[in-house]
């Protein structure tokens, strides 16, 4: 009712003298004043999205930047701002890979599980359960890790020490805290599953049907049916969302920062304290309350790094993804 | 075995019969799995950890390999696949069941009244609250989410009301999914150097916050009221515009309300994903022990950032306070974002079935 | 080889909802059988019970007996998979695998049976049942190229060597043509005359003319009234369907007054 009456007064004013005016326009679209402030509006905040992401590229450019003269006091005691970022970067990666190398499989097992495996109105309740494992804040995972998963992990630790401490991964020696770069991958992993799981299970789920059957009325097994039509399907859809996880993976902060003790180190021991080099994100958490100077600079200069990767990432993500739809 | 000889068929019938496991074959693995580990882990000593993982070995090597025998590869394969797809499911459940046991375990001991009344000014050890982080939190959130919703609800409509097949509109959809991706400290690092340029280093203030929190919220807000608007049907639209309605009404009057119970679904979820962010915070809202509740100056704590403090550096001789404070003020935060996820969907469960067709 | 099928006392169920009740049939060997009827009275829902294809919705279950040469399709003993290679499928719609080419198309379901498949073997079987679906002419010289790059007519024909590469006793046909323009529907039509003397052949379709003109015998499938479930009204010669229906309704339907 409010609606209505609100409408007879507005109606009359830009109806009559703009619409005539305006009548040789073609379709739908006409030069009335609400018609092109509402356009205006919507245009202008879309715009708004490309400044801001433009401005977040440029601001930690304008800051970063100079940092690339950095050394000694000001790149933390290093000859050069490299040698600082470089191995932050290295346990970016690191972090990064151990969890994706446990996420990817276990994501996409879990997301067979609520696409083909489980009864259907369970598998909502699954899809809900691993949704709910993507809204827990990351800094509750941090608390979790080191509170129970890095105690929890120390024997299984001990027992990698001494039974492949002949890989370089395995070397030890163990901290009785189990803060490892191996506690932060498998958090990491643990963050990055959500992820990858959701959009698996999206494209293995609008696998064609008629292709499915074809494969069973062949006497193909549930398995040798999901490895002929669900897989080939799925490919680029999976690839795009490892990326994507790994994306959240490289850009994750507050759990890494939280399990790993905070040195910069390159090493490839998985499950000693001393080796473990912290990633950009969780040394800028750390170390961004007390900079000053010169050493912010420093640490945006890291974020820029990052910056660049997760994006460099995302973006190839998206394209496979966005190539794949159309192929599809 | 026995039923192949025994039916009247020719030489050449029809290989339906196929030899299998019992129907309560997989169950008797379980349980003989189980009883493995139970064994083995008695014998050696081990914890129930390892006998479960042992049980679990046990029954990844046992089944396929009885299978193996009576049933032949495919099969046998088939059932490795089926063991081991629900297991990774399984698997997953472990960090999400402890994680939550954990938290309310260790966090529910120190709510009280006085816990949520008190924030930490001038506390050292015990009578310390979260008051000025549950105010911060909400704040923070509560503009970010005013300055996001407008935005990325306007950037939607563009999307699919305007931009249709233009060049701009892809490319935002693109980056607006590209966005999606930055790291939460790079937002927090981008509103850093924005409000350097207007006060100067050393800046923090609750504001910068939202304004972090909203680089990450637009996104999030933007595809999920994109795909809602997607869904509304052209023809009411074009019923709209038969009528002789302008399209900017068309789209406040029948578009928007077709599909608002799928964008507050979005935007609540959006909410409930950055009300748990922490290193953007962290870098521009800063850190205090005393509630503020004015965004346009000074520090301003919030509850992920609070949690953090606690534990990364508390005062040396009260850490085991600090650590129950961490705690407590987890498990505050889960059941926010927990109750803020059921909400989203309590919203689309109810509203959307009147809009959805 | 081919076999012949009996069907007792059928009802098919989806949950509680029964679709499908009480067919009595008899599918001879090497004939064509039609079933015909309007939409929704569950003859591609009994045709899929014939090799336990309606299983792949969840909380399907059939009551009676479909016994193939002698043997119950329903026994707890009976695999479905094995049902499943010894009665093959055509689908309404075409559906090569789309990331194969034409030739390991053929070959998916026989590589899922053999260990090992040596080249000459399998560029014989591959020329074999795309001879036997009258497509090796067409596509001897793109054996590599993808199947969907065909022609609906080609890669239905291509749909059906699949299915005979495996070397089935029955074919089910679900609406094969229903997708097919005419010329490519014409093309079916023969071959399926051709297969006939190899395999047993049970079809679907909409088409009462294409009834008349491939099948041996027909069965008229209806609802008994809405929201009642399907059942076979009459099975019999498809000449005496299609001249003297015992009943009155397969007339009218045949005739077109059907309501």
């Amino acid at each position: 009712m409010a609606g209505t009456v609100q409408e007879s007064p507005t109606e009359p004013d830009p109806g009559g003298p703009g619409g005539s005016v305006v009548t040789t326009d073609d379709g739908g679209s006409t030069g009335r004043v609400g018609d092109r402030v509402f356009a205006g509006l919507s245009v202008g905040s879309a715009v708004l999205i490309v400044i801001v992401l433009a401005g977040v590229a440029i601001f930690l450019l304008e800051q970063g930047l100079p940092a690339l003269g950095n050394s000694g006091e000001s790149a933390y005691g290093k000859d050069n701002i490299w040698a600082y970022v470089g191995p932050l970067l290295f346990g970016t990666l690191l972090a990064a890979l151990i969890a994706m190398i446990i996420a990817t499989p276990l994501a996409i097992g879990v997301a067979l599980v609520i696409s083909h495996y489980a009864p259907r109105r369970i598998a909502t309740a699954f899809g809900w359960l691993i949704d709910l494992l993507a809204a827990i804040p990351s800094v509750v995972y941090g608390l979790w890790g080191i509170n129970f998963l890095a105690l929890n992990l120390v024997p299984v630790y001990n027992w990698m020490g001494d039974n492949l401490g002949w890989l370089p991964f395995f070397e030890g020696p163990v901290p009785n805290s189990g803060r490892t770069m191996m506690t932060g991958g498998i958090v990491l992993a643990v963050m990055a599953l959500p992820i990858i799981t959701a959009i698996c299970r999206e494209i293995f789920a609008q696998t064609p049907k008629m292709h499915q059957e074809a494969a069973l009325a062949l006497g193909a097994t549930r398995w040798e049916m999901i490895r002929m039509t669900v897989f080939p399907y799925a490919r680029s859809g999976m690839f795009s969302a490892v990326l994507l996880g790994l994306g959240r993976a490289l850009g994750e902060t507050m759990a890494i920062a939280l399990v790993l003790p905070p040195s910069v180190l390159v090493s490839l021991n998985l499950i000693t304290a001393e080796g473990a080099s912290s990633t950009i994100a969780a040394n800028i958490a750390n170390n961004f309350g007390n900079a000053s100077g010169s050493k912010v600079d420093t640490l945006i200069f890291s974020g820029l790094v990052l910056f660049v990767i997760t994006f460099a990432v995302n973006f190839l993500g998206r394209a496979i993804a966005a190539r794949g739809q159309v192929k599809g | 075995m026995t039923d192949l000889t025994t039916t009247p068929s020719t030489s050449d019938a029809l290989p339906l019969q196929a030899p299998s496991l019992p129907r309560y074959g997989t169950i008797f693995a379980i349980v003989f799995a189980i009883a493995v580990g139970a064994l083995v882990s008695m014998v050696i000593g081990a914890g129930s950890v390892a006998a479960l993982v042992i049980a679990w070995l046990a029954l990844v090597v046992a089944l396929p390999l009885w299978s193996l025998a009576v049933e032949g590869g495919r099969k046998a394969v088939d059932r490795v696949a089926t063991l081991l797809i629900w297991s990774t499911f399984g698997l997953a459940m472990i960090p999400l069941v402890s994680l939550i046991y954990t938290v309310v375990s260790k966090g529910s001991g120190i709510l009280s009244g006085q816990f949520f009344n008190n924030s930490m000014r001038n506390v050292l050890g015990e009578g310390g609250g979260i008051y000025h982080a549950i105010f911060g939190t909400l704040i923070v959130t509560a503009l970010a989410a005013a300055i996001s919703v407008p935005i990325g609800i306007l950037t939607a409509i563009y999307l699919v009301e305007y931009g249709k097949g233009k060049k701009l509109a892809r490319v935002i959809t693109f980056l607006v999914d590209v966005m999606t991706g930055i790291p939460s400290i790079v937002a927090g690092l981008f509103a850093y150097a924005l409000f350097v340029l207007i006060f100067g280093p050393g800046v923090r203030l609750g504001i910068g916050g939202s304004v972090a929190l909203s680089v990450l919220m637009i996104p999030i807000v933007v595809r999920s009221s994109e795909e809602m608007l997607k869904l509304v049907p052209d023809e009411l639209r074009e019923a709209s515009y038969a009528l002789g309605v302008p399209k900017w009404r068309t789209i406040v009057k029948v578009v928007v309300p077709t599909a608002i119970a799928g964008i507050v679904t979005g935007v609540t979820l959006a909410i409930a994903r950055v009300a748990g962010e922490t290193a953007p915070l962290l870098i521009i809202a800063g850190f205090t022990t005393d509630t503020n509740l004015n965004p346009f100056s000074d520090r301003m704590t919030t509850l992920p950032v609070y949690i953090f403090q606690s534990i990364a550096s508390p005062p040396g001789l009260y850490r085991q306070e600090y650590e129950d404070y961490a705690w407590g003020a987890a498990l505050t935060l889960v059941t926010i974002v927990m109750l803020l996820n059921v909400l989203a969907r309590v919203i689309g469960a109810v509203f959307a079935p009147k809009s959805g067709r | 080889m081919a076999k012949s099928i009996d069907v007792s006392d059928l009802n098919i169920y989806y949950g509680d909802f029964l679709a499908v009740e009480g067919v009595n049939m008899t599918i001879r060997a090497r004939s064509v059988t039609a079933f015909i009827g309007p939409s929704g009275c569950g003859k591609s829902t009994f045709l899929r019970s014939l090799n336990r294809m309606h299983e792949v919705i969840p909380g399907a279950r059939v009551e009676g007996k479909v016994m193939v040469d002698g043997q119950s399709l329903y026994d707890p003993g009976v695999d479905p998979v094995s049902v499943r290679r010894q009665i093959g499928m055509v689908f309404q719609r075409p559906n090569p695998f789309p990331t194969m080419s034409i030739y390991d198309n053929v070959l998916a379901g026989k590589r899922l049976n053999a260990k090992r498949l040596g080249k000459k073997a399998s560029d014989e079987l591959v020329e074999k049942s795309l001879r036997g679906a009258n497509l090796w002419t067409e596509v001897k010289d793109r054996l590599n190229k993808p199947g969907m790059g065909l022609s609906g007519g080609q890669q239905q024909r291509l749909c059906i060597a699949r299915a005979i590469a495996v070397e089935p006793q029955v074919l089910l046909m679900d609406e094969p043509c229903s997708a097919l323009d005419p010329i490519s529907t014409s093309a079916i039509e023969d071959l399926i005359h051709e297969l006939k003397s190899d395999y047993t052949i049970v079809i679907v379709t909409h088409n009462m003319q294409q009834a008349a003109r491939v099948s041996d015998e027909t069965g008229f499938f209806n609802l008994k009234a809405t929201g009642e479930p399907g059942h076979l009204v009459e099975f019999n010669p498809t000449k005496k369907m299609f001249s003297n229906p015992d009943e009155e309704s397969t007339e009218a339907y045949i005739s077109g007054r059907f309501g």
